[in-house]
Formats: structure tokens, C-alpha cells, sequence
């Protein structure tokens, strides 16, 4: 199995609390990597830190064996991030902001266009891509967050509580697509508080535990 | 795996998007604009409807009615974008955050500085700027205006962060906008005076080319800031 992402000696502090006391993680393509701990303990800042958005640590990151700082545009190529807030504007249509979010990733046109049709379609928006996201459910505009996962090949899945606002149906499909990305050799780093149902072995790191 | 792409791909979305974004809020876009007109329209009723004397006044006037605007609406730049997770996008896709705050702050002009241009020929009658001056003040405008939405998005990159940033921006970006004020007088003031104004103008020119090329690093830069916690 491949090296993809690699942290050593990671450590983050947040209000003289450590958070993140000399992790060394490694993931490998076909992993699934899921965070746990309990609130505040500091998920979503690792997850941060990870994709880059954080720079508030010390210890390294490497992606492929390379020092991130080097391999930052290839590493953001091969990334997709899903956070707590879902970058879906509300006066846009879910097909309006995927095409952004395509074009964002290099595809444009007809390319671009038919994936997001198939993106929408694979994440139950089949029918809502024309209505502006404001008249959505949460659970759909959550959908329509989704669906970028499906917008071009990326190595690497940062997902920070992915199931919010999704329903029973959608939390099986949505680990059915993790296991699926997972077996076909994408790696995953994830939070949830929600037992994972996973076709697929799981590591598990655990945060602020003792 | 497209690590590199066209560069212009990304840019050109983005414009796109931010001015669909306006159309679709059309209030947003009207408001600097409202502004404008309102605040112009009042001084002739404070300062007297003597044609002289308002003559006198009227370059500064719209110019520092023009700067109010920008600085009102620069505010809103980012702060959409940062709320709704928009930002954080941007700064991890991979096309350059560059060319993306390029394109943020060319729709911001389209959606401020172009229309306070169209209007002020509009002000200068009011305000009863003499007719020699109306061509100049728009050149003026138009290319003036161009370098206080690069300003603006300057302070409001690194205050978008912050929850209440309204009294930090006025106070990072004003002083910066003063240079801009007094060439943009300077060209209106010229061409009243029956000179020629090309000299401020290409000051004026100049201080654009500057903006566009190196503003953009510290608005990137100030985004990184804001969005890094």
C-alpha cells in the first residue's frame, strides 16, 4: 500500500490546552482513518491542520514521502475537504455551486457539466439541481456539500462529521461510498460521533483520552 | 490527476459566480449605490443651493462620497464566503488564490466602482460641477475606484475573521485610500480649471497598475490569516 499522508511528532495547542500531544499517523490509500474523542477535544483542529487550513502546530506533515510545504499544490489536487460549514451558497442552485466547485478543480464545460449531473444524481439531488439551495432541506443542502466528493479523483477524503442532517437512508449510502472509495484505494480521515457501519476495517485514533 | 491547469479556469468561475451572486441579491448591489446618490443629493440642501459655491465643492464632495461607498461595501467582500465555508474552499482548491481574490475584487469594482462611475456625471449636474470637469471625473472615477476595491479587500481579507471588524477595517484602509482621494481631486480639479489633467490621471494609473498587481498577495495573504484557527 501506498504512503499518502504522514504526520510526525504532531502537536497542537489551543488555549494553553494540548490538543494533539505527538501524533504520528500514517495513512495509506485504502485506509479509513476515523477521529474520536469527545467534544472540544480537538477533531476538527487536527482535521484543519491536516488539510492545511491550520497552520497552528508543530511537528511535520508529509504527503508521499515530501515535506507538505513542497508538495502543497499537488497535495491540494489530490484533495477533497469537507467541513462543518458546507460552502454551498443558498441563493445559488445546487448545480450553479458544484460548477464553481468544479471549475475550482480544473474541469470546465461539458466535462464538468456532466459530472456534476452525475454527481448531483449519485447523491439523491436528481430532480433539485435547478431549484436554489435556500428552498432545500438542510439534509439535501448537506447533499449537495456531498456531492463534491464526486467531482474529479482525489486520493484523499478529510471529512469532519460527515453525517450532520443526513437521514437513515443517506448515512448507508454514505458509507457504502466510504467503504467503496476506501476498497478502490482511497483513503479516508473522518470524525463522527455516529457508529460507523463499515464494510471496511477501521483505524482509530483517539484524542484527548484519558 | 490535473495538478496543473489552465490558471484562468478558476479565475473566471469565480467572477462568474460572485456576479450571479449579486443578481440574484440585488439589494446587496443597490446599497453603496443608494448611498451615493442620498448623501451627494444632501449637500446641496446643507450647504445651500448657491451654484458657486457648490461648484467649489463638488469634486471633494463626490470623491469623498465615493470613498464611503467602496469603504461600506468592502466590508461584505469576504464575510459571505468565510461564513458559509466558502473561503476555506478556495484556499484549498488548487487553482491559485491569486488569480481567485483577482477575480473577487474585479466583481466587487463591477458591482461598486463601475456603477458609481456610470452615476456620477448624474452628481456632477447636481452638485453643479461645470461641464468641462464631467469627462475627467469620470476617467477619475473609473480607474480611482478600481484601486479602492483593491484596498478595500485588503482590510476586509484580514478582518473577515474577526466578529466585529467594521471600526478596524475604516481604520486600516482609510488612511490607505488617501493617496487616491487626492489625485482623483487633483484630475477633477485640473479640468475645471481648464488644465490638463493627464498628469493626475496617469498618477492615478499608476497607483491602479500598483493595486493590481501586489494587492492581491497581501489580500490572499490576509484571507490565509483569517481563515487559519
Amino acid at each position: 500500500m501506498t504512503l499518502l499522508l504522514q504526520t510526525v511528532d504532531l502537536c497542537c495547542e489551543r488555549d494553553g490546552r494540548r490538543l494533539v500531544d505527538q501524533l504520528n499517523l500514517t495513512v495509506e490509500e485504502g485506509q479509513i482513518h476515523q477521529i474520536e474523542g469527545p467534544n472540544g477535544s480537538g477533531k476538527t483542529s487536527l482535521l484543519r491542520i491536516l488539510s492545511g487550513l491550520s497552520s497552528r502546530y508543530s511537528g511535520n506533515l508529509h504527503w508521499r514521502g515530501k515535506a507538505m510545504s513542497r508538495v502543497r499544490a499537488e497535495y491540494l489536487a489530490e484533495l477533497t475537504y469537507l467541513g462543518h460549514s458546507s460552502g454551498v451558497k443558498a441563493v445559488l442552485t445546487p448545480r450553479e455551486n458544484l460548477m464553481w466547485h468544479a471549475a475550482l478543480r480544473g474541469l470546465v464545460d461539458d466535462t464538468a457539466q456532466a459530472l456534476v449531473m452525475t454527481a448531483l444524481d449519485k447523491v439523491g439531488l436528481y430532480g433539485y439541481e435547478d431549484a436554489a439551495c435556500f428552498t432545500l432541506s438542510a439534509g439535501q443542502q448537506r447533499r449537495v456539500a456531498l456531492a463534491r466528493l464526486f467531482l474529479g479523483q482525489s486520493a484523499l477524503w478529510i471529512l469532519d462529521e460527515p453525517f450532520t442532517a443526513i437521514d437513515k437512508h443517506g448515512v448507508g449510502e454514505l458509507e457504502y461510498w466510504i467503504a467503496d472509495y476506501a476498497k478502490s484505494g482511497g483513503a479516508v480521515v473522518l470524525t463522527t460521533h455516529h457508529e460507523l457501519n463499515i464494510d471496511h476495517a477501521i483505524q482509530r485514533v483517539l484524542l484527548g483520552g484519558t | 490527476m490535473a495538478a496543473y491547469q489552465p490558471v484562468g479556469i478558476g479565475f473566471v468561475a469565480t467572477l462568474r459566480r460572485d456576479l450571479l451572486l449579486a443578481f440574484r441579491r440585488r439589494s446587496d448591489f443597490f446599497n453603496p449605490l443608494a448611498f451615493f446618490l442620498i448623501v451627494c443629493s444632501l449637500f446641496p440642501m446643507g450647504v445651500g443651493p448657491d451654484p458657486k459655491q457648490l461648484a467649489i465643492l463638488a469634486p471633494g464632495i463626490m470623491w469623498v462620497v465615493a470613498l464611503l461607498a467602496c469603504l461600506l461595501s468592502s466590508d461584505t467582500l469576504f464575510r459571505s464566503d468565510f461564513d458559509d465555508g466558502s473561503l476555506e474552499l478556495m484556499l484549498l482548491s488548487p487553482s491559485s488564490l491569486y488569480l481567485q481574490v483577482l477575480a473577487k475584487t474585479l466583481a466587487h469594482w463591477l458591482l461598486t466602482g463601475f456603477p458609481l462611475t456610470i452615476l456620477s456625471p448624474l452628481l456632477a449636474l447636481l452638485l453643479q460641477l461645470p461641464a468641462s470637469g464631467t469627462v475627467a471625473m469620470m476617467l477619475a472615477m473609473a480607474v480611482g475606484t478600481a484601486s479602492l476595491s483593491f484596498i478595500g479587500a485588503i482590510g476586509a481579507g484580514l478582518t473577515v475573521g474577526l466578529r466585529k471588524g467594521g471600526l478596524l477595517l475604516s481604520l486600516i484602509i482609510l488612511p490607505l485610500y488617501v493617496p487616491v482621494l487626492i489625485f482623483g481631486v487633483g484630475t477633477v480639479q485640473a479640468a475645471v480649471d481648464g488644465f490638463n489633467y493627464l498628469g493626475p490621471l496617469a498618477v492615478l494609473g499608476a497607483l491602479l497598475a500598483l493595486a493590481a498587481t501586489l494587492a492581491p498577495l497581501a489580500i490572499a495573504a490576509g484571507v490565509r490569516i483569517s481563515v487559519d484557527n
